[in-house]
């Protein structure tokens, strides 16, 4: 049986677990948030990107009850919750700083919202036991948070938020204070609990290769905008701005004037340089600005001219970054311009083609790269 | 060796202020009194070298211990002050933790202002603020004449010379030591664990409940005990604003020395005191303890 993709963003009929409605959140006369609409289904895992300050932040305490918008509704399920203190709310917050309380135990901690709930004993020891089993925290039920470590505070605070089955988890940068390797393996359990339990998850962070490994979606935000959603596939590949192109991994940025021919764009962007041959769906009038976006990873580097290709141009080889498996060469063009290439260290090191001031040709075909209007 | 002076000052600053004096208390508590001065006996000679002292020992006895408690008086002076103590505490708790509170709520910029509120008192003499309360709660004092310019009453009230007037007194002077430990402890308390404490299902006031008061529990147990050991043996405030019912072991030591003078007694009745002081004192080191391992 073919298994369905998840999309339920393209589906018209799928109705949105959140519906934020031209929200506005100012601070005085700063304006944190900036007339956003966005729609999140359920069983999503919606990533919210952006630098240090864009209003991710805010934008959760909005869901989560601790800040109300200036302007605009926020719907859970099609009910307005503004209205709805946060305590009352299907929704639960994982905390940038974990929040954990630390004269209570782990159980305790985890027990807590069960508790305000009035639920009967047995059933709070049960679901304990179950979330305690869920992040692999049974052998430290009895310690205070300060007798862990950092990677298993993270799971108190993600089992408490997920004791209480809430419709909607809100995580704020949760992997902030994980080294990377911890964090990898945090990410991939992330998910792992979100299939199992069916959990909408709602994850900010500013580290773009989190948002690509977990999200369902990502939302990139810039000063209480968002720039775009998109999965992150679309939003590598073609990224609707530049910004959004140079937020999310490496790019070479071109810029220069188009001139249209059916899907075909000539991009003249260097004199003594020859036009770059990009695919587009957009229209470009005659002469107007545009910005050719291409990945290092999608520019070929050879040591001669490449026949039948759409662009190649030659430069000197200025600066090579060793990354392990892959190396970024930074080839400088006659004009002083320079683009990036990177390429596989298929070979060792001592056997590697190129070296520092060689001449290369760098090529790529009409479809590598993007054309984007700013 | 230089660790070793390090550590000897402290010890010997001890040995000077506190143990040597003890010690002379604790031999004048063994002796008679006696007519002339210093009104006891035995007084030691070393002139008669081993001899002497061990005469000297010999004369010594727990006659005024025994004293003690054969009359009412001390065990009722006793048991009073720590009632005082214990009410005192209470008070100086529910009026100390609301402002520690609303300071530790402030915008960060006012703090050190409020702080400074705080401790402004104590650029004044002690005694000058407790014969300043004796103007305010007197009969002819502010207090009255404001309430009865008022109209709420038309007799004024009798508040000096008794115990509220005490309450009042202790409230007023120890109100600092509860507030700052309190202060200090809910202002490293991490507002995000309320907000936690909420988005879990509390309501404001059960977060106050459940997150707030027992994070703010060691401050609360360091103010009480701050308060509590220097009042049970209070002097100055039960002697200038309390009246004759008002029975306090500090009064009677007091009396002991300069109306009877009778220094044996007297030293039995503080030696008794400092007995009675030990057990919250280690209490409070154990929680000081207690509070400097959690924070490490
Ligand atoms: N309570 C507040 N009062 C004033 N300004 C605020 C407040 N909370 C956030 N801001 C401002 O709003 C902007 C967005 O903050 P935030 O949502 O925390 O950003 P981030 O994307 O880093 O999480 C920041 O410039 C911040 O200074
Ligand atoms: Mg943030």
């Amino acid at each position: 049986m073919a298994q369905t993709v998840f999309e339920p963003w393209n589906d018209p009929d799928a109705k949105p677990i959140i519906q934020f409605k031209n929200v506005t959140k100012r601070f005085g006369d700063f304006t944190a948030i900036d007339d956003l609409t966005i729609d999140i289904y359920e069983r999503e895992f919606f990533a919210l990107l952006g630098p240090s300050g864009c209003g991710k932040t805010t934008m959760m305490r909005m869901l989560a009850g601790f800040e109300t918008p200036t302007d605009g509704t926020i719907l859970l399920q099609g009910k307005d919750i503004a209205p709805i203190s946060p305590n009352k709310r299907a929704v639960n917050m994982m905390f940038q700083s974990y929040a954990l309380f630390p004269h209570l135990s782990v159980w305790e901690n985890i027990a807590f919202g069960l508790k305000r709930d009035k639920m009967a004993k047995d059933q709070i020891a049960a679901r304990v036991d179950e979330m305690l089993r869920l992040t692999r925290l049974e052998k430290f039920a009895r310690r205070k948070p300060h007798q862990i470590s950092g990677g298993q505070r993270q799971r108190v605070a993600l089992a408490r938020s997920l004791a209480k089955a809430p419709k909607l988890l809100l995580l704020d940068e949760p992997l902030g204070a994980l080294d990377k390797k911890l964090r990898q393996d945090t990410q991939f359990e992330l998910m792992d609990i979100q299939e199992k339990t069916g959990t909408t998850f709602v994850i900010v962070t500013h580290d773009q290769e989190e948002a690509m490994t977990v999200a369902s979606r990502v939302a990139v935000m810039d000063h209480g905008k968002i720039i775009q959603v998109a999965t992150p596939a679309e939003i590598y590949e073609t990224p609707n701005s530049t910004y959004v192109a140079d937020f999310i991994g490496d790019v070479n940025l071109i810029e220069g004037r188009a001139e249209q021919d059916g899907d075909k764009v000539r991009v003249a962007w260097a004199e003594g340089q020859p036009a770059i041959v990009g695919t587009t769906t957009r229209q470009f009038d005659k002469g107007q600005t545009c910005h050719f976006a291409i990945r290092p990873e999608k520019v070929a580097i050879t040591a001669t001219k490449p026949e039948n290709i759409a662009n190649a141009v030659k430069g000197k080889i200025h600066d090579i970054a060793y990354l392990g498996n892959i190396s970024t060469y930074h080839v400088a063009l006659p004009n002083g311009h320079m683009i990036k290439a990177q390429a596989a260290n298929n070979r060792r090191l001592s056997r590697r083609s190129f070296t520092w001031e060689d001449d290369v040709w760098l090529s790529w075909t009409d479809t590598a790269g993007v054309l984007l209007e700013r | 060796m230089r660790r070793f002076t390090l550590i000897a000052i402290p010890y010997f600053w001890l040995l000077a202020l506190f143990l040597v004096p003890f010690l002379i208390v604790l031999k004048i508590s063994l002796s008679d009194t006696a007519l002339a001065i210093p009104p006891y006996m035995p007084s030691l000679d070393l002139s008669e070298g081993w001899a002497g002292f061990m005469a000297f020992l010999t004369e010594l006895d727990f006659e005024n211990f025994v004293w003690l408690t054969e009359d009412d008086l001390y065990w009722k002076a006793y048991l009073s002050s720590l009632q005082i103590a214990f009410f005192s505490t209470v008070l100086t708790l529910i009026v100390g933790y609301p402002i520690a509170y609303a300071m530790a709520r402030a915008p960060e910029e006012w703090r050190p202002t409020l702080l400074m509120l705080v401790i402004l008192p104590f650029w004044t003499s002690f005694l000058i603020r407790v014969y300043s309360w004796m103007g305010i709660l007197s009969q002819e004092g502010y207090l009255n004449q404001a309430l009865m310019s008022l109209g709420l009453i038309s007799e004024p009230l009798i508040i000096l010379n008794t115990n509220i007037a005490v309450y009042i007194g202790i409230v007023y002077t120890y109100l600092p030591f509860m507030i700052l430990p309190i202060y200090a402890a809910l202002e490293k308390l991490d507002g995000s664990l309320l907000e936690a404490a909420e988005d879990l299902g509390c309501s404001r006031a059960s977060a106050f409940w459940l997150v707030t008061i027992p994070l703010s529990k060691q401050g609360i147990i360091a103010g009480c005990f701050l308060v509590f050991i220097p009042t049970i043996g209070e002097f100055v405030i039960p002697s200038l604003l309390g009246g004759s019912q008002t029975l306090m072991i500090g009064k009677v030591l007091s009396e002991e020395f300069f109306s009877n003078r009778d220094w044996p007694v007297a030293s039995a009745v503080a030696i008794i005191l400092l007995l009675i002081l030990v057990i919250p004192i280690i209490l409070f080191q154990r929680n000081e303890q207690k509070q400097r391992e959690a924070e490490k």
